[in-house]
């Protein structure tokens, strides 16, 4: 009988040595398909405590992130700006594949947590209010640039940078770069060029380029036609004064 | 044949005794959890919804799926010895392989069934709150155009079933099923239940350290000889049971590619039927 253990335990060890090369192939395909990426280190341990870290080295990072979202929500509530950022900064960590995660992060700090920086009426120094609400901006852009480094391979988070650039941070240009980004992602949402095509044309000394772009836009048919587009691109023929000829016809 | 049939009479036996030992009763635990789930998150955006009930049903039939195979199995042996039911079974012309196979076959259809039905409740539910999100998104959508409509309930059917979470629940199976057959093992030469259900319980935490043990182990860093044996001997005894966790990613929506859903269920099936062997060479020189 305590030989049949021992020969067991030696098969065993045996067999764990000839699975390894299987094993790490395993590893190498789901690293190459983006799975399995969370960074479980030290830093993580120390924010979650010991049987947080336990569970989401248990493969339960998933119930984790979304406890700590509720809790984030409690704090949300108590307008405590900080510790939902701190929060936050766990959940995508645990999650980092999650969108949601990165996109409500985001929000939550460059859009609620900003404004509630600009009426904070324990400051009385507007500067310094002004200054706690680029801050803000600046969390919300690091929260989704971090979710695009998890997320090359998805639109929505270059969609969601775009519109932060382009409606907190007022960075036209950083902003076409961003919307241009998303739209080349074959699920993308055709909205994505025309956003870019807005931004062009509010930076200075890129008009013309505005201009070709959106009239481009406008040729690819009905679909493209928005009112919003269509107005632009009248606005543009003026400014520029392009010839009659050239111009776009009326929809 | 007749021995075939002798396993197939105690995995249908398992089976039974199992369902009356009423272990289906933590699925109402596990529909409370998800309909009070629903509710308790009714405040949250429909995106935010969606995603906690995912989490929270993917989570909690993992860590059930994970204890019922190791408390159903850790007590089989142990109670059977203990009832001598085992030696009425094995008197009769049933050798001591189709009697395990038999035990295990039994707990494998219960992890099964038990699977289906927790995947068959979450997806009531989440079909539920889709109909829900969908009624309620063409009531405040009402006179916008066709468009506009289409965009928002495309955007809440993404938000919620994802033919990727299918391959992550099949994948929870496996890893149950692993479990399964590696406290089988583990009973052949456990003198009680509870020592079988600690030692699997911690094989299951040291599982899911294997992979960074194997890497440390491999990485031919400088480190102590003493470190180096330790990273070894976990590498080579335990299971990797990190290579089962893909239902984290499934659930933010990321897809398992095919070949490596295959390659991850033929390892689970490997580690099954080699726990499964190791437990009958046991269990064939066990005095009884």
């Amino acid at each position: 009988m305590i030989l049949r253990r021992m020969l067991s335990v030696v098969l065993l060890a045996a067999f764990g040595a000839a699975v390894i090369p299987f094993q790490i192939s395993l590893a190498a395909h789901a690293k190459a398909a983006q799975l399995r990426s969370t960074a479980l280190n030290l830093e993580l341990r120390e924010r979650i405590g010991q049987m947080g870290f336990l569970a989401a080295l248990s493969g339960f990072r998933s119930p984790l992130a979304a406890f700590l979202w509720i809790e984030a929500h409690s704090a949300w509530e108590n307008t405590e700006w900080g510790r939902m950022a701190g929060i936050f900064n766990t959940v995508t960590t645990l999650q980092p594949r999650s969108l949601l995660y990165w996109d409500m992060a985001a929000w939550h700090m460059a859009w609620n947590a900003s404004v509630a920086a600009m009426q904070d009426e324990k400051q009385p120094s507007e500067a310094l209010r002004i200054r706690a609400q680029r801050q803000y901006f600046n969390l919300g852009r690091d929260f989704l640039e971090r979710g695009i480094k998890n997320n090359p391979d998805r639109y929505q988070l270059y969609l969601q940078l775009g519109v932060l650039l382009r409606d907190k941070l007022e960075d036209h240009s950083a902003a076409v770069d961003a919307f241009l980004r998303a739209s080349e992602f074959p699920d993308a949402p055709p909205y994505c060029r025309r956003f870019a095509g807005y931004e062009m044309a509010k930076i200075p000394g890129r008009e013309r380029e505005a201009y070709e772009f959106l009239k481009a836009l406008y040729q690819q048919g009905e679909k493209q036609r928005l009112p919003t587009l269509v107005n632009l691109l009248r606005q543009m023929e003026k400014k520029l004064d392009i010839p009659a000829s050239e111009r776009v016809d009326n929809p | 044949m007749k021995s075939l049939q002798g396993t197939w009479a105690i995995g249908r036996n398992t089976f039974t005794e199992l369902v009356r030992m009423k272990v289906f009763y933590f699925l109402l635990i596990f529909a409370l959890l998800i309909i009070g789930n629903s509710a308790f998150v009714s405040k949250f955006s429909f995106q935010e919804q969606f995603q906690m009930l995912k989490d929270i049903s993917l989570g909690a039939m993992s860590v059930f799926s994970s204890l019922l195979a190791i408390l159903a199995t850790a007590n089989f042996l142990p109670k059977d010895m203990e009832d001598r039911t085992i030696y009425t079974i094995l008197a009769k012309p049933v050798p001591r392989f189709s009697y395990l196979l038999g035990k295990l076959l039994g707990i494998l259809l219960l992890l099964a069934l038990s699977i289906l039905l927790m995947t068959g409740l979450f997806l009531l539910v989440l079909w539920l709150q889709e109909r829900g999100v969908l009624t309620e998104t063409r009531a405040q959508l009402q006179g916008a155009p066709a468009e506009e409509l289409q965009t928002a309930l495309k955007e809440v059917a993404a938000a919620t079933f994802n033919a990727n979470l299918l391959p992550g629940i099949a994948i929870i199976f496996v890893k149950s099923a692993l479990l399964a057959s590696l406290t089988l093992f583990l009973s052949t030469f456990a003198s009680s239940g509870l020592f079988a259900i600690l030692m699997s319980v911690a094989i299951y935490f040291i599982g899911h350290l294997q992979a960074t043990a194997r890497e440390y182990w491999l990485s031919g860093m400088d480190i102590h000889w003493w470190a180096r044996v330790l990273a070894a001997v976990v590498a080579l005894i335990f299971p990797d049971l990190q290579a089962f966790n893909f239902v984290d990613d499934v659930i933010a929506g990321v897809a398992v590619p095919t070949g490596l859903f295959l390659e991850t269920m033929a390892l689970g099936g490997l580690y099954v039927a080699v726990y499964f062997f190791l437990a009958a060479m046991v269990f064939a020189g066990r005095e009884l």
